[in-house]
């Protein structure tokens, strides 16, 4: 009962905290750069406007173009609830591994990729046919590195892996610090962050994914973005909770436990958005066509990592 | 506390040779000079690490040779070089990046396979330390090889050589004299190639190593 309890408090906390994640972020990117920059709850905002607006539909758009939204924004806070936060005793834990995530973050890249085709201009089709590239290297990348994580604890069920990463010695392995790098990389290309995309403009003919979402709008538009923030919110949370998993709760443990897991989340968190601002500022986006290089070093890290978990395996 | 001691030389290693596939991976020159003086402090700090697990006070000394001619005199004096020749464009690459970083995987691997099965009987840090060595070494070959201009193939000559100081460091009681020596003659190398360098440029306009083929009879 109380796994039931603690999943519906983490459904509604990876949703409520999203936003003010995305908003964190830009905040601290724009005091970077020197700017004032919005409020941490101008996201919150944002969203609300969008859901009161009205939603235009292009003339020849299909059924397809209007599930989307729904589709993209469930997958992603299913993924984003499954991921342990503060505590691993969830009610659907068993269902939270690593290769099931993946999947549902492929589900909604297909779906937001059909999507941009659907209406048949010509932005939404560049948008989905580099977003696919992208997609293309970027989860091999990611299998690697789930490979290596699963290799050191056993499991691919991410409480399992917390547990094991938490109790036992693993100590410093210089695979899990490649696979950490991988999935870094593997990270700011899956949520259109800066290396790769920009997730700060419009209109421009670099962009990826903006480009496929370019028609949306009302509430579409707010269910998407609310998903892109869901997903930043999943990977921050993936990484803290693969590679620090400290000061997490175990399931069955007092309620001060979790009060201490949670605490430690947003501690995480908020590091995670500092360091990724820090990150944005101080790097260039990369041509297009450099991107699959990016993502091929990431590819090349989690293979390294794999190789040497078998070398140090087998001494 | 055995494990921590292993556990850092090989993540100094591995650093090493992480960044001897950042090296592949630069396209600009002044990119791929710092590239090689990080890796010559990383491979400082294996040294010094080494020093301190062995209790070995003349690795110290190696250290010391490996931080200040590699990661500050000789970038130092690489990056003049390029300002001087005014070549801090893109680097020509004679192969696709992506390309030279499967052959770098698969390089890699042929070290790991060599390394281990004849060193059965060491202890496994050295073993690791020598498998990583010659990932370096055969890295630091590939970037001479899929590099066109002089100033690259360079500094791939010197990264394979921070892979032999990198296998002389792991294996215990490696006489100082050697590594001075190599240290020694890759000073003297370099500023040999300084010199070839500008030779190259006034006769043939450009360190592209690709126009001397002609002259070898290759092309027609």
């Amino acid at each position: 009962m109380t796994g039931v309890l603690t999943q519906l408090l983490q459904m509604m906390l990876v949703l409520g905290a999203a936003p003010l994640l995305t908003g964190v972020v830009r905040l601290a990117k724009a005091r970077l750069v020197g700017r004032r920059g919005p409020s941490p709850i101008q996201p919150y905002r944002d969203l609300l406007r969008l859901l009161r607006k009205e939603a235009v539909v292009a003339e020849n758009a299909s059924w397809l173009f209007r599930v989307t939204p729904y589709m993209v924004f469930a997958a992603l806070w299913l993924a984003a609830s499954l991921v342990p936060t503060f505590t691993t005793g969830l009610a659907l834990e068993p269902t939270a591994d690593l290769i099931a995530l993946v999947a549902l973050l492929a589900s909604a890249r297909f779906m937001t990729a059909l999507a941009g085709l659907d209406v048949g201009t010509s932005f939404g089709g560049i948008g989905s046919s580099r977003d696919m590239m992208i997609a293309s290297l970027a989860e091999p990348a990611m299998l690697l590195v789930i490979f290596t994580v699963s290799i050191v604890a056993g499991s691919t069920a991410l409480a399992e892996v917390a547990h094991h990463m938490r109790e036992a010695e693993v100590g410093l392995r210089v695979s899990l610090a490649m696979a950490l790098v991988a999935l870094i990389m593997v990270a700011l290309a899956e949520n259109a962050r800066i290396p790769v995309d920009n997730p700060a403009t419009h209109l421009e003919l670099t962009m990826v994914h903006e480009a496929m979402v370019l028609e949306y709008s009302g509430r579409h538009l707010a269910l998407i973005e609310a998903a892109g923030m869901l997903k930043l919110l999943f990977f921050l949370s993936l990484i803290a909770c693969i590679f620090a998993p400290w000061g997490m709760a175990g399931p069955g443990e007092p309620p001060a436990a979790a009060a201490v897991g949670l605490l430690a989340w947003g501690g995480k968190l908020l590091l995670g958005a500092g360091a990724l601002a820090l990150l944005e500022t101080s790097i260039a986006k990369m041509r297009v066509f450099r991107v699959s290089e990016f993502l091929a070093g990431a590819l090349l890290l989690g293979v390294l990592a794999v190789i040497f978990l078998y070398v140090s395996r087998g001494l | 506390m055995k494990d921590l001691y292993f556990d850092t030389a090989h993540m100094l290693g591995t650093a090493v040779l992480l960044l001897s596939f950042a090296l592949l991976f630069q396209r600009r020159i002044s990119g791929v000079i710092n590239t090689f003086a990080l890796q010559a402090t990383m491979l400082a700090l294996a040294a010094a690490w080494q020093a301190f697990v062995q209790d070995a006070p003349h690795l110290y000394v190696t250290a010391l040779v490996a931080l200040l001619f590699k990661a500050v005199a000789i970038p130092v004096a690489l990056h003049r070089i390029v300002r001087l020749l005014m070549i801090h464009r893109t680097v020509e690459t004679a192969l696709s990046i992506g390309l030279t970083m499967v052959v770098g995987v698969a390089l890699v691997t042929l070290a790991i396979l060599l390394v281990l099965p004849v060193t059965s009987d060491s202890a496994a840090l050295t073993r690791e330390n020598l498998a990583l060595a010659l990932s370096v070494v055969l890295l630091g070959l590939l970037m001479m090889i899929t590099r066109r201009n002089a100033v690259t193939q360079v500094i791939g000559f010197m990264s394979l050589e921070n892979g032999l100081i990198l296998a002389a460091i792991g294996v215990s009681g490696m006489p100082l004299v050697v590594e001075m020596s190599v240290a020694f003659a890759v000073m003297v190398a370099f500023i040999i190639f300084g010199i070839f360098f500008f030779q190259i440029r006034e006769r043939f306009d450009t360190l592209d190593l690709h126009y001397l083929e002609s002259f070898r009879g290759e092309r027609s």
